[in-house]
């Protein structure tokens, strides 16, 4: 051959040979770990417009990975894409075959549509899936009148063991924890009170801070968090795998009422546990009031507890009762109205939990605020 | 000529509690090798699958893959004989909020110093061998059920793994898809010398793929049958087994 050979070495057992035509590349030792990036560069620069044909030899390669796979693969595409020819056949032949099963696509991706809307579509379209949601929710309380009315003429399909199994999970499996969260925020609530009242010397009226405020609404409260945190989200959870498991869909194809079946058992269950654990709740506050009042400020025993009972109305009480109550229905509503809008995704169960306890802890200070203006007129 | 070893079975007995599934299972699985396991629903492939792959510990016996004890070896040698493993499981597994690249990555990134670009571009390189050039950015819910699977096997070939494990690729698969799926694992069996673990109970893949094959029974608890899958229809050692291979005539 009269034109000049240049022999260039990429890297330990790559090299490169290289006249005004063509490129030979040679594979010898062991081609593990390469730098795949810098040597496909390097090739890259020998590939200039006169070379017309690439030859792979293999000159006692031996031991190889993916990353020589990779740098082969990435110079058949430059060369095929700068139109040169190349010739793989001196290559092992199952690297041969890797690389034909590299390059044979069967499938091309579909293009992704990314439709850019713009400000006042993307309004409207909010304001149709908002207004959808609306009517989903109100046909929802709907159907769960309709279901109640069911249950009350004893035509319903509900289980009874389902509503005993949940009565289970919100009523004596959530005392323990209802009853020490509701003794701390007690304690609390006498320690801060304690700290502003003693600059008076009106320590005793730590007493009847921790009664009225345990009982119109500090216990009702606690317990919708704990109950919306550890039983509404696992509302949430249960009905949403159901989904992922196609389980609704059966209930929905044998014409049997999801709400009877999977709603009323918990809300029932629910409604009925969420007063008592309030009664629970602002006792334990009380007694968590008294361990500080008593124990820790020395007041007289006998003294605090007449100035707790003296503070203790039975409106208070009831109005608390009252605020368990619709907590009850609002963590039970908003469980299971995620659980049933569940995707069927794997992260849907995810999202569906978080929306229940959000929802649930939102809707509970709201009916708070109306509760508490709606008092206020009545002068209760 | 002696083939070398990939995986020895002794003695094994799986079970979970207090019920065992299988006992006193002995097999050798060699090397370059396409293993079935077979066996009716509910026999323990699964479980057997959970156990070469040091998922469960086994009741009693031991597990030897590539001459490392699964049980008694230090934790480095665990450590590299796992990275050199690969699994599909049935549904691909695949992360669902990485994109088919990223899943891909996530294994290089963790053991190997690859520089990022490389990294991309390998991954870019395993989904072209498995037939899903330019589905890079893709998301695992924005692919086919045939396609999820191809990509969890380029996911189970990330690290150049000597033994890639199949729990019932073709499960939940259309005929085409699953033949496909059948001729990538016999190509990257051939082209790149892996040991391969199959799971299934599709009798097309087992005749089509399998060079070797163990029968699972959940009656006896036991290995029923142990040979090449044409070999056990011809010889059956047992009625299950002709039972099994023949979609239920008796002999
Ligand atoms: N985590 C587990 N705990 C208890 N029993 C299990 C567990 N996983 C599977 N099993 C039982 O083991 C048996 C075999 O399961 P598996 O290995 O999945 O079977 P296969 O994959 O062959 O259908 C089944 O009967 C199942 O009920
Ligand atoms: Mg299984």
């Amino acid at each position: 051959m009269k034109k000049k050979q240049q022999l260039k070495i990429l890297s330990e057992g790559i090299q490169i040979q290289h006249d005004t035509e063509n490129l030979l590349i040679i594979l010898s030792g062991d081609l593990r770990s390469c730098d795949c990036v810098r040597i496909v560069t390097e090739v890259q620069e020998y590939l200039t417009s006169s070379i017309k044909k690439i030859d792979f030899i293999d000159d006692g390669l031996q031991t190889w990975d993916s990353s020589l796979l990779l740098i082969l693969y990435d110079i058949l595409r430059l060369a095929r894409h700068n139109q040169v020819s190349y010739d793989c056949s001196h290559l092992p032949q199952n690297l041969q075959d890797l690389l034909d099963l590299a390059f044979a696509v069967d499938r091309r991706p579909p293009q992704k549509t990314s439709k850019k809307q713009d400000f006042l579509e993307n309004i409207g379209a909010k304001s149709l899936v908002f207004r959808d949601m609306i009517l989903h929710v109100i046909q929802y309380i709907g159907a769960i009148c309709v279901a109640f009315w069911r249950c009350l003429t004893s035509r319903s399909i509900m289980r009874y063991i389902d509503f005993l199994s949940a009565l289970d999970d919100c009523g004596p499996k959530a005392l323990g924890i209802v009853a020490l969260i509701s003794f701390l925020v007690g304690l609390i609530l006498a320690f801060v009170g304690a700290v502003q009242l003693q600059t008076f010397g009106a320590q005793i009226y730590v007493a009847s801070l921790v009664t009225v405020g345990m009982c119109r609404i500090m216990g009702a409260i606690m317990v919708g968090i704990i109950m919306a945190g550890r039983t509404g989200s696992a509302y949430a959870a249960t009905i949403g795998t159901m989904q992922v498991n196609e389980e609704l869909d059966a209930l929905e194809t044998m014409g049997l009422p999801k709400i009877d079946f999977l709603v009323m058992p918990r809300l029932l269950a629910m409604l009925l546990t969420m007063p008592i654990l309030t009664l629970l709740s602002d006792v334990m506050g009380m007694l968590g009031g008294a361990f500080v009042g008593v124990v820790l400020m020395n007041l007289p025993y006998q003294e605090y507890w007449k100035y707790a009972f003296d503070a203790f109305t039975l409106n208070n009480f009831l109005v608390g009762i009252f605020h368990g109550f619709c907590f009850g229905f609002i963590i039970a509503l908003c469980g299971c109205y995620c659980g049933l809008t569940c995707g069927r995704k794997a992260d849907s169960v995810g999202i569906a939990t978080t929306q229940s306890v959000v929802n649930a802890i939102v809707w509970m200070i709201v009916v708070t605020g109306i509760i508490t203006v709606i008092c206020q007129e009545l002068g209760i | 000529m002696k083939k070398e070893i990939a995986i020895d079975v002794r003695d094994l007995t799986i079970g979970y509690g207090d019920y065992v599934l299988l006992h006193d299972a002995n097999y050798q699985v060699n090397k370059g090798d396409i293993f079935i396991i077979m066996g009716g629903s509910g026999c323990g492939k699964s479980s057997m699958l959970r156990v070469l792959t040091g998922l469960l510990l086994p009741k009693k016996g031991t597990v030897i893959i590539n001459g490392v004890n699964m049980e008694t070896a230090p934790q480095t040698d665990i450590q590299k004989i796992r990275e050199k493993s690969g699994i599909l499981y049935q549904s691909g597994a695949l992360f669902s909020s990485m994109t088919l690249a990223e899943n891909i990555a996530l294994p290089l990134q963790q053991y190997t110093t690859y520089s990022p670009e490389t990294i991309r571009e390998l991954a870019h390189l395993k989904l072209a061998l498995v037939g899903l050039t330019g589905f890079d950015d893709f998301y695992p819910s924005e692919i086919s059920g045939g396609m999820k699977k191809r990509a969890g096997l380029a996911r189970a070939l990330a690290l150049d793994p000597d033994i890639v494990y199949f729990d019932e690729p073709s499960a939940g698969l259309d005929p085409i898809s699953s033949h496909h799926l059948d001729e990538l694992i016999i190509k990257i069996n051939q082209s790149l010398g892996t040991t391969i673990v199959v799971v299934t109970h599709e009798l097309a893949s087992i005749f089509a793929i399998g060079t070797n094959s163990i029968f699972l029974d959940a009656n006896t608890k036991t290995i029923l049958a142990h040979g090449r899958p044409q070999e056990l229809l011809k010889h059956p050692p047992h009625p299950e087994v002709y039972q099994f291979l023949t979609r239920g005539e008796k002999k």
